[in-house]
Parts: structure tokens; sequence; C-alpha cells
């Protein structure tokens, strides 16, 4: 089975300074990867790299198959990325934000309901303007949207930062249930306990490299 | 058909946002129209009033685009949604297309209720019938309504494009009226001659208003096209 993501030691560029130096990364569908290691190790620049945010230097590096060198804006409408922000519309409600990233793919109605079902949203807060959501219903929501414009791959960068212990286990649910859907998560944590629980594999990131 | 999907959905977002949060309705209209009352009493001349009021009109509108630029970029950086637009492979051209309707759709409002006051508080009229009597195209307010069609494709175009350009950088307040004033001077110039053609400023009559509606139309397809091409390198970057 060809793999979701795979990246062949890549070297990518910053600012002049090489903050990968040859990583190499393979995940499958289905799969929940973590990537751990000290501050400026690299993994939120392999996770750039996967999204088609940071050009590869040199190495390959293919999401769905597709060479992000070649086809970059063609990879990243399979990828879905998530930082500190949740880029939600706080104007729009749960259900809005959500028809909102599947009408951009042409997702039918039911499509988003089932999106929303599926991180738990549909009884009490489908209706509910996302200013007014808890960080961990924000962050659910979010990941709603992924589903909703069929991002199969997933890049989390620190996804529990922000959210109190019942927002924490609320994600790893859904990401759980997600990935048994078929999505390919890949989650960049400093939290290594709570990380090596909810993956299926942990890869270690150091000077660049994953180990 | 998927560039179609695109801008319709990004134009329908951002007039629901608008619709919902009232802050054009309750904020920037009522802020272009105390710019025109200020006006009124600056100048505190019906015969100079009657004179400058196109222009009057076309500078309200240019102070309140860029507020109106500015929230259609604020919505956006709120939460980190532009990161996502940005990065989500969507067809920039039909991203920049749908802000730009969403934009078309709110300063048409803004100039309808500009020309309004220009009419009630400056006793501005507009030339000619409706249609008829002096012919389709001798009418005042054919010419008007073309103006304002024309200057607000152009104006939200060039909106659109320098607003995400400035949505990346720390200042863009500041910066986007510096990008925006100078490059749109053309169209106020356009604007003003020819809505000055449709009042029948100092004398001015319709038949000479058409030729500055063309300038208006060469500028709205040039940053109309210019705009889609350059709009995903700008964002991306």
């Amino acid at each position: 089975m060809e793999p979701t993501i795979e990246c062949v030691d890549v070297v990518a560029v910053m600012g002049g300074f090489p903050v990968l130096a040859g990583a190499s990364l393979r995940a499958d569908a289905g799969e929940i990867l973590l990537l751990q290691g000290p501050n400026g190790a690299g993994k939120t620049s392999l996770l750039r790299v996967v999204a088609g945010l940071l050009p590869v230097h040199r190495g390959e590096a293919r999401v769905m198959g597709i060479d992000l060198v070649a086809e970059p804006r063609r990879a990243r409408t399979h990828v879905g990325m998530l930082g500190h922000a949740n880029g939600l519309y706080g104007d729009l409600t749960v259900t809005e934000n959500v028809a909102f990233w599947g009408s951009t793919v042409g997702a039918t109605a039911a499509e988003i309901e089932a999106a929303i079902s599926r991180m738990g949203l549909a009884e009490r807060l489908a209706d509910v303007p996302a200013r007014k959501l808890s960080a961990g219903q924000k962050r659910r929501t979010a990941l709603a949207c992924l589903i909703a414009r069929r991002a199969g791959v997933w890049l989390l960068d620190e996804p529990h930062s922000g959210l109190d212990a019942v927002g924490r286990d609320e994600l790893d649910a859904v990401l759980r249930q997600a990935a048994a859907a078929g999505a390919t998560i890949v989650i960049s944590s400093h939290e290594l306990d709570r990380g090596t629980k909810l993956a299926d594999r942990v890869l270690t990131v150091r000077g660049g490299m994953c180990l | 058909m998927k560039r179609t999907r695109i801008a319709w959905a990004i134009a329908s977002k951002d007039l629901r946002i608008e619709l919902r949060s009232r802050i054009v309705a309750n904020q920037i209209l009522p802020f272009a129209a105390v710019i025109m009352v200020l006006f009124a009493f600056a100048l505190d001349s019906d015969s100079v009033l009657q004179r400058v009021a196109p222009g009057l009109v076309w500078m309200a509108t240019l102070f309140s685009m860029i507020v109106l630029v500015q929230r259609s970029y604020a919505i956006e950086t709120e939460d980190g949604a532009f990161d996502l637009l940005r990065l989500s492979g969507l067809d920039p051209i039909g991203v920049f297309w749908g802000k730009t309707l969403a934009l078309v759709v709110q300063l048409l409002l803004l100039e309808i209720l500009l020309v309004a006051t220009a009419i009630l508080l400056y006793n501005a009229t507009v030339s000619g019938a409706w249609i008829g009597g002096i012919g389709f195209l001798g009418s005042g307010w054919v010419l008007l309504v073309t103006t304002l069609i024309t200057a607000t494709f152009g104006l939200a175009a060039v909106g659109t494009l320098y607003g995400g350009l400035a949505a990346g950088f720390s200042g863009r307040e500041t910066l986007l009226p510096l990008l925006v004033l100078p490059v749109v001077s053309p169209v106020v110039i356009g604007a003003t001659r020819a809505m000055e053609s449709a009042f029948g400023t100092a004398g001015a009559v319709v038949s000479e208003g058409w030729s500055w509606t063309g300038l208006l139309l060469v500028f709205a397809v040039a940053f109309g096209v210019g705009g889609s091409l350059a709009y995903g390198p700008l964002i991306e970057e």
C-alpha cells in the first residue's frame, strides 16, 4: 500500500539556515504519528514541509502520491494543518463554519452534517456562534471543518495546548475516531506522556533529522 | 466551475458575517454619513457644496472603503482563518473574486447612501430623465449607475489585492491607506468627472461623462485581471 505521507532525506532551508537535514518520514492511512523532540528540533518545520508551506530544498516528499515539489498546491488540498489558532469565523455558527469549508470542495449537506456529528457537535452546539465556544469545542469545530473539506491528512501542531483535562480527553477521542475512519494524523507535541498514549507510533526529531 | 464555487462560498461567507455582526450597518455607513455632514459644515455654502458634491462623495467612499477592506481581512486574521485559506490549496483567483464581490456589494450600498446624502444635503440633482426624452445615453441616472458600478469594481479589486498583501504585515492598519490611496487616484478622478456630468455640475453635460466611465472600465478590468494573477503569489509569500 502506498503511504499517505512519504518524505525521504528532506533538506529544508529557512532564512538561509537549514531547518531539516535529511529528515525521512512515512505515515499510512489510519495512523496517528507523534513527532516529539526538543524545541528547535525541526518538528514544526517537518509539518510545514508536509503542508507544502516550506519548500523542499533537497530530497523527496509526497502526500497522497502527489509530489510536493512539483505540485504543492494540489497536495495542499488533501492536507489540513492546525496550529494554535483554529481558523474559525467567530460570527458564524458551528454549522456555518463547517458548511463554508465544505462548500469550497462541493461537499453535500449530508457530508457537512456527518462532519459535525463525528465531532460530537450536532446536539447542543450546531447553532452556537464559534465566538461563544470553549477552547475544546473550538478545536473540535476546526477538526470538523477539516473533515468537511475532505482533508485526508491532518497535521496538528501542539493540539493539546490551551485545553483543560476534559478538552484534552475529548480531543484524543475524536482524533482516534478520525484515524479509525481513515485519516492520517501527524501530531507535534512536547507532552510525551499524552502523545504516546494517543499515537500508534512515535518519531523523535532532533537536529533536523528523524531518529 | 470550481473557481466559481470558491468565489461564491467566500463572498456569501463574508456577507453573512457582515449581516450577522452589523459592523457595516452600525459603524461604517454612519461613519460615511458623518463625513458628508462634516464636509457640509466645513464648506458651509450651498453653491460650493453643489459644485464639489461629486468629489466629496468619492472622498467619503475612499475613506470608508479603507475601513471596509480592513474589516474584510480582520475577520480572516482574527482566529487565523486567512492562514488556513492560504494554505488550503484553494484557487487564489476564486478567493480574490469572492472577497472582491463581497466588497462590491458593501461598497455599492455605501455609495447609494452617499449619493442620497449628496442629493439631500448638498442639493445635488441628477440631469435628465431616467430613460427617454433625451435618449438612453443622455440620462444622468444611467451615467450615474454606470459610474457607480465600474468605479466600484475597480476600487474593490484594488482593495482586495492590497488588503491581502497588507494582511501579512504588522502595522497593516496604517500600511493599507498608504498602498491603496495613490493607486486608486485614477478612479477618484474619473468617477468624480463622470458624476459631475451626471449631476450637471458647473454646466457639465451627460455625454462628457461617458469617456470617464470608459477609463473606469479599463481600470476595473486591469485590476480585475492583474489582481487575479497577482493575488496567489502575494498572499502565499
